[in-house]
């Protein structure tokens, strides 16, 4: 194709334009690296010197923990949820951060597009609300608590007891890490539709079709903004799930 | 017999035009609900948002099982 730009295969985008080439260092590993420096960085430089009126980005910090600990541990699981709040900060502001790498220029590509990222982060969701169940009801009983509903009339039990198997136990890791990176992989795939899709009309030879390239890249723009909230709500919204998973294996009986 | 008209393609995206359709309509139901019943009682507005946003993503998986598998079994 000639025209302005050349952009090679690149156009139309599909899976091939998630790979960042073989190896254990490429773009999709050092931005991880990059989002766990800054994290530690950020909130040690913070909370080594509090002050009583906070500042600038003390302020940032605490608004963050304040929002993990109020807004999301103590709305579901009550004043015991405060010993959870540390994790589901750390969790939060995690995704937060790789996240917002989708639209940051020269990063443009966020790591939870790949689902190894987030596999892990529900892995580890995972392992953690079986773990506290089975740690505060012990292993019988906990799985009697999650698998049969209280009041289930016998007769229903073998169609009752594998359907909640099934959706506790298989579908929860599953949508909880499938979540995050579809919503990451379609984003980034929209923004190459709006961007690559603008380059390949400017190329184009008719002076008609150029001029719609406009549109494309205004599409572009208006995207990003779009996935901006997508991505602060996917972020709030992995970390609620796990709170709510968390609170539901330490339900009593009800 | 000679082809008069063929589709290429992958099937399994319009199984993800298909699978969209209910969590579509799931989700504006959600959606519709949390708006009623803060209209209904503003008060309620900050109690109610954090189910709806667990509403909203437990009803949205299917949609994104959809696309998950539209790419896994694409052609080629």
């Amino acid at each position: 194709m000639n025209g302005f730009w050349d952009i090679g295969d690149h156009w139309p985008p599909g899976t091939h334009s998630f790979d960042y080439g073989v190896g254990w260092v490429t773009k999709i590993t050092v931005l991880v690296w990059i989002a766990v420096a800054v994290l530690i960085v950020f909130f040690l430089a913070t909370y080594r010197n509090p002050k009583i009126v906070p500042t600038k980005k003390q302020w940032i910090a605490e608004s963050i923990y304040g929002f993990a600990r109020d807004g999301i541990a103590k709305d579901f699981m009550g004043k015991d949820g405060v010993r959870f709040a540390p994790y589901l900060a750390t969790l939060f502001s995690f995704i937060l951060l790789t996240n917002l790498f989708g639209i940051i220029p020269f990063a443009q590509i966020s790591p939870n597009a790949h689902m190894a990222f987030p596999a892990v982060l529900a892995a580890i969701s995972y392992v953690m609300f079986v773990y506290l169940g089975i740690r505060k009801f012990g292993f019988i009983a906990y799985f009697k608590k999650s698998l049969i509903p209280p009041g289930a009339p016998v007769w229903l039990l073998p169609l009752l007891i594998p359907l909640e198997f099934f959706s506790t136990f298989i579908m929860r890791p599953i949508t909880l890490a499938a979540r995050l990176w579809a919503n990451m992989f379609a984003g980034h795939l929209i923004l190459l539709v709006f961007t690559l899709g603008g380059v390949v009309l400017l190329n184009s030879s008719s002076f008609l079709v150029k001029s719609v390239s406009v549109a494309s890249f205004a599409m572009a723009i208006v995207m990003t903004l779009f996935e901006f909230i997508v991505q602060i709500l996917q972020a709030y919204v992995f970390t609620l799930l796990t709170a709510f998973f968390v609170s539901e294996a330490l339900a009593e009986e009800h | 017999m000679s082809t008069l008209a063929a589709v290429d393609g992958s099937l399994s995206s319009i199984g993800y035009g298909l699978g969209a359709i209910g969590p579509g309509i799931g989700v504006g139901i959600v959606f519709a609900a949390y708006i009623q019943s803060t209209a209904r009682q503003p008060e309620s507005a900050g109690l109610t948002r954090t189910y709806m946003f667990l509403g909203f993503v437990l009803v949205e998986a299917l949609a994104l099982l959809g696309l998950a598998l539209a790419f896994v079994f694409q052609k080629g």
